[in-house]
């Protein structure tokens, strides 16, 4: 594909370095902003991010234009505005952010630059995870080298437009990367989430208006100023959703790793065009489409495009679009058991059916696979799934948590019987 | 009000509620854990799931949606059901999870039998539980003397630390860790710091945070006798209730008033009961020091009083009755408050000021009403506790008006956090030292108390050109001064908050005038004085006359016998003056229930019934009058009531009106109307003869273990029950079952299904409102409209310190300046030692330093100290804690020599 059509990885120099702030603007980096600050007034930036179609790339896959007009805007907003992007990439299975900050970081700098501007926000923070260290350190660099050129700081460029920005490093845990319990780790409290409504449209940071992106989206942000929504959702293979993805496989497959690709391309091309495949001595058996919270799909879902609304309607998720593969040789039980043990660990603790029915479902799990599985530990897995639902806990983690479960129930339900039956692990 | 369908049935309740409070309103049943009246809403326990419906059609077909019925607002025409299956069984569903690490303890467990998490367990249905994996324990913490700390019982609802930090201000206790560890405690073992972690107790749903002090010598809730009671240990006048078991009292918990203390206490008073299991109770009759039976104490004390001239001395800590009963014994001519000169000034004054003026006498619910205080001269933590917590609520206030904006309602608590952050209302302290309230206070001012007089007179000034003008005020004050009246201007439920602890009547005076110009400006104001003890206020009533008219009596009049009610003489006075008294009366006749400097100089002592011994009167700060009963059972040795100690003297001089006095009634009628400042009978709970459905209302909620066992040593024969001739309550389980008709009947609370303390509910009209029947308690002091004072005309001047010039100030802590409490054990083990307070700069002044030993004469009594350095605290005064032992008793402003010590 030409470097246009890859608007996230195209100018990527290829040997792991990030692109500079000269070789970034002299493939064209800044020049939408440029144009914006001068032409655009922030609720045109608005109407095109709509218009584009740019949806959540953080799994959620709402519309980024609609979401952001949710925001007070005028002399009455309540100040300071904030934007902040999620870097707090803990999805197992993923590592899209990081590829991104790693090598394009003038890119979530500038999405974060158009984004803020369309807010009329003052503060951007790139919130990032703990582990991230040389994605922090080269995003630092970047801002410093932005505020240098007069990207970043008092009026901008001449506009008028003021904007700071700065990274925080996050304490560590997963539920960091939910929008609000990132606003209150970004505030020092426990992060803990928050009940919506409020939205942190409204009342997110220190209580003012708050817009929080996952990194890939607003990655995708100066493309569409650019070069106008028409050409975002030109580049998608699909009518609901515009834009390129960053397409990602881990597992058993011959070529592990991340590409951007259309938005809607199908699972069976990414896996055996891209991924090359399974590895020799290998069957495929399912796959969670976008990390480890969300649910299986099998063969049978192949040719289902990897957008958002298809995903959904085959029965999971997209998610962050990173894929986990599941071949013939692993345990199913025991992939969902390592999967639970992780979640169970990065509850916040804030409600009862996360709090205490995840260890629960977790331990369930490895007795399984240690062959003490009882009869009951289906129907207990099963009302699991069947409570951990959205609105039954306090946030979306628990029944994210619950999806690989659920799924592998219907899809590999023998091997959790055969676990109980023959007292053991069948795989081991 | 607002109509929502709950299984079918059509419910009206009052608009802006969220499901839970609303249903639970009505009278039903929902289980719920973190969710608390006076907490609001958080979603955390997930516990009170119902499903909600969009509409009548999909009701019928089943198709709802399971939502928090705490979160979710109660709108016109909601529709949700309790009993859908799918709603029940998630609510089991929870319990099942909340057991999955809880012990299954409750034998053994001190919140067994009044312990939410039963309560919700079995109203949930949920029995057995499959869960067959190792639970996670934890390290519990020693907390300190008040509150014992068991962590495995914990169900994480976030109670404890929503209460103790968002609500009381408190920073000691935190949530740690994560998942299913995460831990409810101190970074370290330790005291708690708080002066209201006792409410922990009552916060916690399960037995996480029990009271300490009642595990000596456990008892089960319902093993036993219980009584309505009102706090001793200051003037707020907090409703308690009492629970006793075996002549012993075993622990004190909250009786929720709203218009007072609603669901909380402090902990002085809560665990400062525990004088009265202590060996400094009198509990025997002596003549000259030789123990008499009460006959002879009776009949030696009226010989003494026939024979000479008597003069009596009122209490502040003692009932309006007994108050009442001496005042008549001796004659009002010859009686006196029993306050110290100061207090007994400012208490009278405080009295003409409310029962003269327009402005209302603020309740602890006003305080926390309202959207902008000042507190003049008032360390309120350590005077009047829950004061403190009420200005901490009212400091929400104004941020929660405008974050209800953004929100939408008041009871999503942690949204309105967020809007609100760190804000807080205008909130003024001026105090002589640092005090725990600074930290939520827009503005602080330090001063002497002259100068905090000032500073009150010159915000009069500025609300009020017609209030007399200050002169000479630093620009710094007048600037304070300036600030402070326009944020009580622009608020529309303002409070000054004063009170009698510096002993500077020009400070009340200096409220008051900014109250009327309140008042005067048309705002609905509320003026609160903090006055020293539970009756100084009822003392006050009495009018006696105040000490230093006493001493010229004496000196004057020449009086044989001295009559003192419940009093320490040595508090009321310096040591010199109390002691020229006691020489020039030949004869001290000392009615008191607790040993005191004063006891052993007594002729005659006669023991009287502690508070939970007793009934009686007491009127608080706010000149609210409230029964306070007797919870325990009277045994054969017990100590009578000083009034009927008095009544019997007053017989025996062939006195008739005492004759009258045959119970508790009888004697608050006859004080009630022989008090021309009360005027007449105000009944402040129903009468002796009072029943409902011909039944008394039992103080025991059942037949308590070992009733008929205990006494088989001695007996087969059960033993009746005393007769209580004062109250309409039964001194047993027997009597009427149901919820007390008259909510200053509630010996406890307790509805089916609701044993613990969280049965408040079914007493209230809506959850977290008014008791049914209204709130208890007769308000003596109404405003009286269209009236506009005078303003005070006498200001005092600005104090300027001189070198080697110093005037010492009261200080007071919450453990050990009030002698009741301070003689409970685990409240003394927190009580400070002795020391001044000085400024750094004095102390460096004087080349000594932190710690170092000064020589301080305050009166004619001097003593060595060492000395703590203030940043705070203005140069030139001395502040010297008042009443704990090796300090002084008493301090009232007044110039005081400080040197280095000897030991230095």
């Amino acid at each position: 594909m030409a470097r246009r059509e890859r608007p996230l990885t195209g100018h990527l120099k290829g040997d792991g370095s990030a692109l500079g702030l000269k070789e970034y603007e002299h493939g064209g980096g800044y020049r939408g902003t440029r144009r914006m600050l001068k032409e655009n007034t922030p609720r045109e930036v608005q109407l095109m991010v709509r218009e584009a179609n740019l949806r959540g790339r953080g799994g959620a896959g709402f519309n980024t234009g609609l979401k952001w007009s949710f925001v007070p805007m005028g002399e009455e907003a309540p100040r300071p505005k904030y934007i902040v992007a999620n870097a707090d990439e803990m999805e197992p299975g993923t590592f899209k952010d990081r590829l991104l900050m790693e090598q394009n970081p003038h890119l979530l700098i500038e999405g974060l630059i158009c984004g803020a501007y369309a807010i009329e926000a003052e503060m951007a923070y790139v919130f990032v995870r703990g582990e991230y260290h040389l994605p922090a350190e080269r995003t630092r660099a970047a801002i410093a080298d932005a505020y240098a050129a007069g990207l970043l700081g008092r009026n901008i460029l001449g506009s008028g437009f003021s904007l700071d920005m700065a990274v925080h490093m996050s304490a560590g845990r997963y539920m960091c990367g939910e929008e609000t319990g990132l606003l209150n780790a970004l505030e020092g409290k426990r992060a803990t989430p928050r009940a919506k409504p409020p939205f942190p449209q409204t009342s997110g940071l220190w209580g003012k208006p708050t817009i929080v992106q996952n990194v890939e989206t607003l990655c995708c942000v100066p493309g569409i100023v650019a070069n106008g929504p028409e050409w975002f959702n030109g580049l998608s293979a699909i009518e609901e959703d515009g834009g390129t993805k960053l397409y990602g496989a881990s597992g058993k497959v011959k070529r592990p790793g991340l590409w951007e690709l259309p938005m809607g391309t199908t699972a069976r091309e990414i896996l055996e065009e891209h991924a090359g495949g399974m590895k020799a001595g290998y069957e495929f058996r399912g796959l969670l489409p976008g990390g480890a919270s969300t649910d299986f799909l099998v063969e049978e879902h192949l040719d289902t495009p990897m957008g958002f609304d298809a995903v959904t309607s085959a029965g999971s998720r997209l998610g962050t679009g990173t894929m986990v593969v599941l071949d013939n040789r692993t345990c199913p039980v025991g992939m969902v058991a390592n999967l639970e043990k992780f979640f169970a660990r990065e509850s916040c603790g804030w409600c009862t059916p996360c709090r205490d029915g995840l260890p629960w479902v977790q331990k369930i799990l490895e007795g399984m696979c240690d062959g003490e599985g009882h009869l009951g530990d289906l129907l207990r897995l099963e009302q699991h799934c069947k409570w951990l639902a959205p609105g039954n806990t306090f946030c979306a983690l628990a029944p994210g948590a619950v999806e690989p479960l659920q799924s592998a129930l219907k899809y590999f339900g023998e091997d959790f019987a055969r676990h109980i039956r023959e007292k053991r692990c069948p795989y081991r | 009000m607002t109509t929502i369908y709950v299984d079918g049935i059509a419910y009206e309740v009052p608009e802006g509620r969220n499901l839970l409070q609303a249903v639970l309103s009505v009278g039903l049943n929902l289980e719920y854990f973190c969710w608390h009246p006076a907490l609001n809403s958080v979603g955390a326990c997930r516990q009170c799931a119902v499903m909600a419906y969009k509409d009548e059609e999909s009701e019928l077909a089943g198709r709802g949606k399971l939502v928090m019925a705490c979160m979710t607002p109660a709108t016109d025409g909601t529709r949700i059901s309790i009993k859908a299956l799918d709603a029940v069984a998630f609510r089991k569903s929870v319990i099942e999870w909340l057991m999955v690490n809880h012990p299954h303890d409750c034998p053994v467990c001190d919140e067994g039998g009044e312990c939410h998490l039963q309560d919700m367990t079995y109203m949930t249905g949920h029995t057995y539980r499959e869960y067959r994996f190792t639970k996670r324990t934890h390290r519990n913490q020693d907390l300190g003397p008040f509150i014992n700390h068991e962590m495995n019982r914990c169900i994480a609802c976030y109670r404890c630390v929503r209460f103790y930090r968002d609500f009381a201000g408190g920073d000691d206790l935190d949530v740690f860790g994560a998942h299913d560890h995460v831990y409810f405690g101190r970074r370290e073992d330790g005291v708690l710091q708080s002066e209201f972690a006792g409410n922990l107790v009552e916060v916690c749903p399960t037995g996480v945070f029990t009271d300490k002090t009642a595990k000596h010598n456990y008892t089960r809730k319902w093993d036993m006798i219980s009584a309505p009671s009102v706090c001793h240990h200051c003037s707020v006048g907090c409703n308690t209730i009492v629970n006793t078991r075996n002549g012993e009292t075993r622990r004190v918990i909250n009786r929720y008033n709203r218009e007072v203390n609603g669901y909380f206490l402090c902990d002085r008073g809560r665990f400062g009961y525990d004088f009265m299991n202590s060996g400094r109770l009198v509990r025997e009759a002596r003549v000259e020091g030789r123990v008499v039976s009460s006959e002879e104490g009776v009949a030696r004390a009226a010989e003494l009083i026939e024979r000479g001239r008597v003069l009596g001395i009122g209490s502040p800590r003692a009932s309006l009755e007994g108050n009442f009963a001496v005042r008549q014994l001796v004659g009002p001519e010859n009686f006196c408050s029993g306050m110290d000169q100061t207090e007994h000034v400012i208490a009278s004054r405080v009295l003409e000021i409310f029962r003269h003026g327009p402005v209302r006498a603020a309740s602890l619910h006003d305080i926390e009403q309202s959207d902008s205080v000042l507190v003049l001269g008032e360390d309120l933590t350590n005077t009047a506790p829950m004061m403190d917590y009420a200005v901490r609520q009212a400091a929400r206030n104004q941020p929660i008006r405008e974050a209800v904006k953004t929100v939408g309602v008041v009871w999503l608590e942690n949204a309105i956090r967020e809007q609100i952050q760190d804000q807080t209302g205008p909130v003024f302290v001026a105090t002589p030292a640092f005090c725990k309230l600074d930290a939520i206070a827009r503005q602080t001012f330090r001063g002497a108390p002259d100068e905090i007089a000032l500073l009150g007179f010159a915000v009069a000034h500025e609300l009020d050109p017609k209030a007399p003008h200050v002169k000479g005020l630093p620009e710094s004050m007048q600037k304070l001064a300036a600030s402070i009246a326009q944020d009580l201007r622009e608020a529309e439920r303002p409070a000054v908050i004063t009170g009698s602890s510096l002993r500077t009547p020009a400070i009340v005076e200096a409220a008051a005038s900014v109250a009327n110009a309140l008042q005067g400006l048309g705002r609905s104001v509320g003026l609160a004085v903090a006055l020293s003890e539970c009756n100084s206020l009822g003392a006050a009533f009495c009018d006696g006359m105040g000490w230093d008219e006493a001493v010229k009596a004496v000196e004057e009049k020449g009086i044989d016998t001295l009559v003192v009610l419940e009093n320490g003489l040595f508090r009321r006075a310096d040591t010199l003056s109390v002691e020229q008294l006691l020489a020039k009366t030949a004869h001290l006749i000392v009615l008191d229930h607790l040993e005191s400097a004063t006891t052993p100089r007594a002729s005659i002592l006669l023991p009287v019934a502690p508070y939970a011994a007793a009934g009686g009167t007491l009127i608080n700060s706010e000149g609210r009058a409230q029964r306070f009963f007797q919870a325990l059972p009277p045994q054969e040795t017990s100590p009578p009531e000083s009034w009927r100690w008095v009544r019997d003297i007053m017989e025996r001089l062939g006195r008739e009106e005492a004759g009258r006095w045959h119970n508790l009634d009888d004697i608050n009628r006859a004080a009630c109307t022989g008090l021309t400042k009360i005027g007449s009978a105000i009944e402040p709970a129903p009468e002796a003869t009072y029943r409902v459905v011909h039944q008394r209302i039992p103080r025991a909620p059942h037949r308590y273990s070992g009733r008929t066992a205990e006494m088989a040593d001695r007996t087969v024969h059960e033993a009746k029950p005393p007769v209580d001739v004062d109250t309409p309550l039964a001194f047993s389980m027997e009597g009427y079952q149901g919820r007390p008709p008259s909510p200053a009947l509630i010996p406890f609370f307790w509805s089916p299904g609701w044993n613990s303390v969280q049965a408040t509910t079914k007493y209230q009209q809506e959850a977290g409102g008014h008791l049914r029947g209204g709130d208890p308690g007769v308000r003596l002091l109404k405003p009286k409209q269209g009236v506009r004072p005078a303003y005070a005309s006498e200001i005092p001047v600005t104090h300027t310190p001189k070198a080697g010039e110093w005037l010492a100030v009261p200080l007071y802590h919450i453990y050990g300046s009030e002698p009741m409490s301070a003689a409970s054990p685990p409240v003394a083990t927190l009580v400070p030692e002795p020391y001044v307070l000085m400024n750094a700069d004095d102390v460096g002044g004087m080349q000594a330093e932190a710690g170092a030993i000064v020589r301080v004469k305050l009166g004619d009594e001097e003593r060595e100290l060492p000395v703590v350095m203030s940043p705070s605290l203005p140069r030139g005064l001395v502040g010297i804690p008042v009443g704990i032992a090796g300090s002084w008793a008493l301090v009232v402003p007044q110039k005081v020599t400080v040197a280095p010590g000897e030991t230095a």
